[in-house]
């Protein structure tokens, strides 16, 4: 008797083939859980070490107002009080999305509704150019413009929180612009179109009916930028002003979380008290990504809720 | 009214009371309406129309008189022009890049085809519903109550007052009275038919242009889509793109039957649909072909 020619054949091979492909794709997820999880890991571990191998006191830590990392204990020291740089980490990341939010959302609009044959074709271009820069070049532009400019026109050394808001601004636009492109996009066109039949102008569409549908679009671009702004050191580290207390104007030198890490990291032996301190900053960072990655997650569902 | 729509930048004023002004109307036309519509008034006529994209010539030398208070039906295969001809009536048209458009569109006998139309006031007079319900993602009361507000409509309590009256005429009130202020997507597909066409209706057009209104509707929802185009056309001129010859053949007092983007043949329904004159009208509508 015949085999059946759907029972015989190439089954085995092919079995083969799709177990193989199984196994690689497999393999490269458990790559990066592994990796994910060997970071958490070592930042948790080294982090917490410092409240519980070193004990420094955890308040103290979060809102202690003094960085003195050297004084010696005779001077009732040494002093770890990151606050300073917690706030200076805030400040910079909101105030560069502040100006980055409303221009690179008009950007996206313009792109998208106003001139969407030339605008994009010209933006499209040089956003992604925006996007590759590495960010020394963002740092160094701004070194060199940003800081004589303001030591000019608004006193002060030039170095400062409002050099690296700047400079952040700068570098998020092109995050925000081209995830608020993408909101926009995925406005159904029969969407504006009704509107238009209703003898609704383009403004009024845009404002009324386009804004609102891309709103969750928009808070998600604004927060990926918040989160580059959040993380960005060097950049930030070259126009700071890298100074250690607490800020009080935004023209005075102050440092980030991110600018403390990457200026101090360098000076110190791995293990000591030193050293973990940092590590306890990697995990505010680490905490703070985290927050941010929720926070996308969530206003992407409750977008999709909203528009479903 | 003729200068309304040629004066082109000053808005368009919004008239609260125009609906109890044609309630009186009404009552009279509805006594002329019982009456077979021999040859009324014209509401929007088109001569000599021409529709390109590109090089695709869409509609060929379109000349169309519609007639106030009937339904106009438009047959045709797929990809005759239908929808192309639909969206010239209320300039729909001028939204696609590469769609270009030679011809008069007489509307009050005014070309409203001309660039210095104020087209803004034109779909304000002549709204549109597509296939697919497009309810704008905001509430059932504020889908209503979008165009209103951006025509004029201040006040809470007249916004109030349209948004109820367009519900009524569009059969959705007394489904949607309790849950205004929810989501206009959490309705089936049939109600968010008809609050698009209350949403249309909201800004009293003349003309209401439905393109395959009911297409993506069960047969209960498209039943009550039809009653109500029945009772809207006492008030309204109602052109309607449609595939389903039973359709056309029911709520349609005249129909044209397109062909390659030319107009084949227009006459009454009934002829149309017991004794062409043209084979090709006779083909389609006996499902021959198409
Ligand atoms: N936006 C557009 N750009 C280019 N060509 C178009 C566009 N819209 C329609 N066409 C072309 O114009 C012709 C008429 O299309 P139209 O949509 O008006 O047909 P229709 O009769 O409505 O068809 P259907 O019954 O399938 O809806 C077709 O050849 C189509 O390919
Ligand atoms: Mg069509």
């Amino acid at each position: 008797m015949e085999a059946h020619p759907l029972i015989a054949g190439r089954r085995t091979r092919e079995g083969f083939r799709d177990r193989l492909g199984y196994a690689a794709t497999l393999l490269s997820v458990a790559v990066i859980l592994v990796a994910v999880a060997a970071i958490y890991l070592f930042v948790f571990s080294r982090g917490l070490a410092t409240f519980f191998v070193n004990h420094v006191n955890v308040l103290d830590f979060l809102f202690g107002t003094e960085w003195r990392p050297t004084l010696t204990e005779s001077e009732g020291g040494p002093k770890f009080g990151v606050l300073p740089f917690i706030v200076g980490s805030f400040i910079v990341t909101f105030f560069s999305a502040l100006i980055a939010g409303p221009i690179g959302i008009g950007a996206a609009i313009f792109m998208t509704e106003i001139a969407p044959s030339w605008g994009r074709k010209l933006m499209q271009p040089v956003i992604e150019i925006l996007v590759g820069i590495p960010s020394v070049v963002y740092g160094f532009t701004g070194l060199t413009l940003i800081v004589p400019f303001l030591r000019e026109h608004a006193g002060g050394l030039g170095f400062g929180l409002l050099a690296g808001i700047l400079v952040l601004a700068v570098m998020i636009l092109p995050t925000v612009t081209s995830i608020s492109v993408d909101a926009l996009s995925a406005v159904p066109p029969e969407i504006k179109a009704g509107s238009y039949a209703l003898g609704a102008t383009r403004w009024q569409t845009i404002w009324r009916i386009l804004m609102r549908a891309s709103a969750p679009g928009f808070v998600t671009a604004v927060i990926f930028g918040m989160a580059r702004a959040f993380g960005e050191a060097l950049a930030v580290q070259m126009v700071i002003g890298n100074g250690k207390n607490m800020p009080t104007s935004l023209l005075e030198p102050a440092s980030t979380i991110t600018t403390v890490i990457t200026m101090n990291m360098g000076n110190t032996v791995a293990g000591s008290v030193e050293n973990n301190v940092l590590w306890s900053l990697a995990l505010l960072l680490l905490l703070m990504s985290t927050v941010f990655i929720f926070a996308v997650r969530w206003v992407g569902r409750r977008g999709r809720l909203m528009s479903r | 009214m003729t200068d309304s729509l040629t004066s082109a930048p000053p808005r368009p004023v919004w008239v609260v009371d125009r609906w109890s002004e044609t309630r009186a109307l009404e009552e009279a036309e509805d006594r002329a309406v019982s009456q077979p519509a021999a040859e009324g008034a014209v509401a929007i006529e088109t001569r000599s129309l021409n529709v390109y994209y590109g090089d695709v010539h869409a509609i060929k030398d379109v000349s169309l008189k519609f007639y106030r208070h009937e339904i106009t039906a438009l047959i045709g295969p797929s990809g005759c022009g239908k929808s192309t001809y639909l969206r010239s009536l209320n300039r729909m048209n001028d939204t696609i890049p590469t769609a270009r458009t030679t011809g008069q569109i007489l509307l009050d006998g005014v070309d409203v085809g001309r660039p210095d139309v104020d087209v803004w006031a034109l779909r304000k007079r002549v709204g549109m519903v597509w296939q697919r319900p497009n309810p704008f993602n905001k509430s059932i009361y504020e889908n209503v109550a979008f165009a209103p507000r951006f025509h004029g409509v201040r006040k809470k309590k007249d916004l109030d007052e349209i948004v109820e009256r367009s519900l009524r005429a569009a059969a959705l009130w007394d489904e949607v009275k309790d849950r205004l202020h929810e989501s206009a997507l959490g309705l089936s597909g049939g109600q968010q038919q008809r609050l698009v066409i209350a949403r249309a209706l909201a800004v009293e057009p003349e003309i209401l242009l439905l393109d395959e209104p009911a297409s993506s509707l069960d047969p209960v929802s498209t039943a009550k889509i039809e009653e109500l185009l029945f009772e809207l056309k006492k008030r309204y001129t109602i052109i309607i793109v449609t595939h389903n010859m039973q359709q056309a053949a029911r709520i349609s007092d005249r129909t044209a039957f397109f062909l390659n983007g030319e107009l084949i043949e227009y006459a009454d329904t009934k002829t149309i649909f017991t004794r062409p004159s043209r084979k090709e009208t006779e083909d389609y509508v006996s499902g021959r072909f198409g």
